[in-house]
């Protein structure tokens, strides 16, 4: 029982004259940051980061809540129940606002114009008739299957990211896990910290705790080495680190002209804050309102409306990257694509099978990887959604292989029960 | 009778009201010790002996919607939405605020019960197995029917038998929703229509894996599948007139069209036909059964025997689900289940397997009485072992809730600790899934986790959370945290509203290493609060 119980011992334990050298040594990374000098110290973490290999490869996952119409983003220019099955709502096959051609069958939303560089330098891919394979239409359900990586089991308690963190090697500072937004989603959810960047105007809302008569009242009570005292200190330092980041780069903001509007400020701040600081190996973001049952439009209206700034702001992501792009990897992605046909509200209904977005420099992109069955009902799931034929662990599993360097027996822990690969999207990113 | 020599006396009453209750009220230390911890756990195992204060019934029925039947909550804050759906969005948006009130006011309820309530174990126990039969206010009707499903189907049964919680959570509209099993329908049955075309698994698996017997429980997918057939038709009330209905007359279901808040072709669209009229129950059942919305609908059930877990249920009605729940909650795999959780609550992160054993025969030896097995426990050597004293982590429920309770906040507005607790990535009704939050320091000991955890620290000890105005004047749950000049300004000036930091060392029975003393000590006064709020002391519990 005491052995069980064990916790005690280790609060007991002060360790109060190494906590002193910690708490100077937090002190003093603080003032580095806010003098916007980038810290690297005899931190335990760093070191280890550090020696564990200069690895600056890095994931990011947006994830479109609400299940985006992936047949109006990547457009099946060349099926022509595509067209019959859409009346009012198809994207027209060229010209002025029709679709972007891709590669002679698809074509890209127009909307989608400003992405367009990165699929003609080869760098942007997409993945149809990608999904999970559970038959669930339930958003709720859906979203939770493709963020615990477990589709079908509901019991998972933690997200596929958070146990990505736990299988990269020296991935374990405060900020090798970053999500914007002022909660943890499932997705990162786990045993791993992920530190919160806050959207919008709350970006630079100090804490109490950024107060120093507060934060050195606090550094007294934590300056220990048992559980608690660590996970204090491996928060002090996060937030400074990002705290810190932030201050620059809202100097430099305005100092430069105001960037796009929502989703392009977060995400350019967190671009930046990533070309910044070398532990962030993970970032999520999520965007919603894509549940368009009802007049969805074509190439005007609701949906185009909410991919303009989605498409450009990840333009603007990958430019304020700079050269950290090529070490990195974006993945969009949405819980399950929606009916070939349009309903009688001029919108779709939940569906199936959807697109996948992989940009970055280490996409071998240019190219729509799909095994493409057409959309005559008959090759139809259930005789009216685009099927799966690629499951969405399928090029996750190779971006995290290829891309992040893990192994086997990691990827088994970060999707168990995955099934054996397809080939569907061999070669997605470059060895 | 209790045998609590293992830890010293001094430390026994904070103990017994750390696990036992949500942390002391100014006072409670000195009244268990007075009483003695002995007598303090027999009232608490007692919960109907003990008298609520009149200002908190009050408060408790001023909540209206409490008191209302899931089928009334449907007909005046569903219904709304969906006539909604046909006008303006502004008409939308009117009619789901006006339905937010329903899950509003189930927090106020919790959230005050759990503050003032002198039935502690109750509050306890009413969090404790709301999670271990969660749902999710987010998923369509959950949102009316949260509050309901804890009043009616959780907190009656939490000092009773477990065989009696179960049904009544079985039952439930909330959770029949929640899970899916109102449209599990017998492939090829009578009633089977539009969505209503086959066996959705959902609910029995879960019922097996993390309501009753464990995931390791000994059940297989055959068990899995034959639970589904014997709840086939278990469902919810459905629309018509004259047949079926439940005493308070259904849900007043009428055609319609255009809800968006609900997936599908909801149920209540459907014609009479489909299981309205009065089918022929072999099994000699009369009609719906639960007074809450719950019905079972012949046409759609596998009348059928099936083979669970080795027993054979003869074919029949809904009897074959009520037998079935019998068989589950009888099983020794649930004894061992459930003394586990609540082993794993009350005692450490990693119980010992002696006291679960123990537990588990006292839960078979009294035909599941949650009472009996709670006082089993509480008398344990385990639970008084001073080696368990403080080790638990406290989830953000618990941290946010004990520590208003430890500076006896007067809290007119809850949001403030809602949003707390949402911050801290436990929203009240807010787990999406099925299992629940956990209770153990691995999942919510995190350097975020720390730095939230002191600045509410902060902002409460400073008396700057806005918990004494009415909900609606600061709809920002951290409002005050996130200012530095107010912060400033305390340190500053002092804050009169601020708790007083020697009562509440003294509520908290003084129990402070030398660390914290010290450091509380070397602390401008008026940071000593925070810091009492803030130490790992009170992270524990």
């Amino acid at each position: 029982m005491a052995k069980r119980c064990g916790d005690s011992e280790e609060r007991a334990d002060g360790g109060r004259a190494r906590g002193l050298g910690r708490r100077e040594f937090i002190r003093a990374a603080a003032a580095l940051t806010a003098a916007g000098i980038t810290l690297i110290g005899p931190h335990a973490w760093a070191a280890r980061a550090l020696g564990d290999g200069p690895s600056r490869k890095r994931l990011v996952v947006v994830f479109m809540r609400g299940a985006v119409d992936g047949l109006n983003v990547v457009v099946p220019t060349g099926d022509g129940p595509y067209y019959e099955q859409r009346p009012t709502i198809a994207i027209p096959r060229g010209g002025d606002g029709g679709a972007i051609n891709l590669d002679g069958h698809f074509g890209l939303n127009p909307a989608l114009d400003g992405l367009m560089p990165y699929w003609n330098d080869g760098t942007l891919a997409f993945v149809h008739a990608c999904g999970s394979p559970d038959p669930t239409r339930s958003h709720f359900d859906a979203q939770d299957f493709m963020e615990s990586g477990t589709p079908g089991v509901k019991a998972t308690s933690d997200g596929w990211m958070n146990r990505v963190i736990a299988a990269l090697p020296g991935a374990h500072g405060p900020t090798a896990a970053v999500s914007l937004g002022p909660t943890v989603p499932r997705i990162l959810s786990g045993a791993m910290a992920v530190a919160n960047i806050p959207l919008g105007r709350a970006a630079d809302h100090p804490m109490p705790l950024d107060n120093p008569k507060i934060e050195d009242a606090f550094d007294r009570l934590y300056d220990g080495r048992d559980a608690l005292s660590r996970a204090y200190q491996e928060g002090r330092v996060a937030r400074q680190r990002l705290l810190g980041d932030l201050m620059a780069d809202m100097r430099e903001a305005d100092n430069g002209a105001p960037g796009p509007a929502g989703f392009g400020n977060d995400t350019d701040r967190l671009a930046r804050l990533i070309a910044r600081d070398p532990g962030i190996r993970l970032a999520f973001a999520a965007l919603g309102g894509w549940d368009t049952h009802v007049s969805e439009g074509s190439n005007k209206g609701q949906l185009t409306n909410h991919l303009k700034p989605l498409g450009d702001g990840l333009a603007s992501f990958a430019r304020q990257l700079g050269p950290a792009y090529d070490d990195t990897v974006i993945l969009v992605i949405s819980e399950f694509g929606r009916t070939v046909h349009e309903n009688g509200n001029g919108g779709t209904d939940h569906g199936h099978g959807n697109v996948m977005w992989v940009m970055g420099g280490p996409v071998r992109g240019r190219r729509v990887y799909a095994r493409w069955n057409g959309l005559d009902p008959g090759s139809l799931y259930q005789e009216r959604d685009v099927p799966v034929t690629t499951d969405f662990r399928e090029p996750i599993g190779q971006v995290l292989g290829v891309h992040m360097g893990l192994g086997a027996p990691a990827l088994g822990r970060i999707f168990p029960g995955a099934p054996a690969a397809s080939g569907n999207t061999s070669g997605l990113i470059k060895a | 009778m209790y045998d609590t020599g293992g830890m010293g006396a001094a430390a026994r009453p904070l103990h017994a009201l750390n696990r036992v209750a949500f942390g002391p009220r100014p006072g409670d230390a000195a009244r268990v010790r007075q009483i003695g911890v002995e007598r303090y756990l027999e009232q608490q195992l007692d919960a109907a002996s003990i008298a609520e204060p009149p200002a908190l019934s009050e408060r408790i029925a001023g909540l209206r919607t409490l008191h209302m039947t899931p089928v009334d909550l449907f007909r005046e804050f569903q219904e709304p939405i969906r006539a909604a759906a046909k006008g303006d969005v502004a008409a939308q948006q009117a009619a789901r605020r006006q339905a937010r009130q329903v899950i509003d006011e189930a927090a106020e309820a919790r959230i005050v019960r759990a503050l003032y309530g002198p039935r502690q174990l109750q509050e306890v126990m009413t969090a404790f197995w709301f999670n271990h039969f969660n749902i999710f206010a987010g998923k369509g009707l959950c949102s009316i029917w949260t509050g309901a499903f804890e009043e009616e189907a959780i907190r009656p049964h939490t000092l009773g038998r477990f065989r009696d919680l179960l049904g009544a959570t079985a039952m439930h509209p909330a959770m029949l929703f929640y899970l899916d099993n109102w449209q599990n329908t017998a492939p090829g049955a009578p009633g089977t229509h539009g969505k209503f075309d086959g066996i959705n698994e959902n609910y029995a698996r879960e019922l097996m894996e993390l309501h009753t017997l464990g995931v390791n429980g000994g059940y297989t997918q055959t068990d899995v599948i034959a639970l589904a057939h014997i709840l086939t038709g278990w469902g919810l009330v459905k629309g018509g007139a004259g047949n079926g209905q439940p005493p308070h007359g259904g849900m007043g279901l009428r055609e319609g069209s255009g809800d968006a808040a609900l997936p599908g072709n909801p149920w209540w669209r459907r014609s009479t036909q489909a299981g309205g009229g009065r089918a022929r129950r072999p099994d000699g059942s009369h009609g719906p059964v639960g007074p809450c919305g719950f019905y079972f609908d012949p046409p759609r059930h596998d009348f059928g025997g099936q083979t669970l877990l080795g027993h054979q249920i003869a074919g029949g009605g809904i009897a074959q689900g009520e037998r079935a729940l019998d068989i589950l909650a009888r099983s020794p795999a649930t004894a061992n289940h459930l003394s586990y959780q609540l082993a794993q609550y009350f005692v450490a992160d990693n119980p010992s397997n002696k006291l679960v054993s123990r537990l588990a025969a006292r839960y078979q030896a009294s035909d599941g009485n949650l009472r009996d097995v709670l006082a089993t426990l509480f008398s344990s050597p385990e639970f008084w072992d001073p080696h368990c004293y403080g080790v638990k982590f406290k989830t953000p429920y618990e941290y946010a809730i004990s520590a208003a309770r430890a500076v006896g906040a007067e809290v007119i507005n809850v949001r403030p600790l809602t949003g707390t607790m949402a911050q801290m990535g436990m929203p009240l009704y807010g787990c999406p899934t099925p299992d629940g939050y956990k209770n153990t320091a691995a999942a919510w000991l995190n350097p975020e986790a720390m730095m939230m955890r002191l600045s509410f620290a902060t902002a409460l000890g400073a008396g700057r959370l806005p918990l004494e105005r009415g909900p609606g004047d600061n709809p920002a749950p951290m409002a005050g945290v996130k200012h530095p000049e107010r912060v400033r300004q305390v340190e500053f000036n002092g804050a009169s509203a601020a708790p007083d930091a020697a009562q509440l060392a003294l509520t908290l029975a003084d129990a402070f290493s030398p660390r914290t003393a010290d450091a509380v000590e070397a602390a401008p006064i008026q940071l000593r609060t925070p810091l009492i709020l803030g130490s790992p002391e009170f992270m524990m519990r």
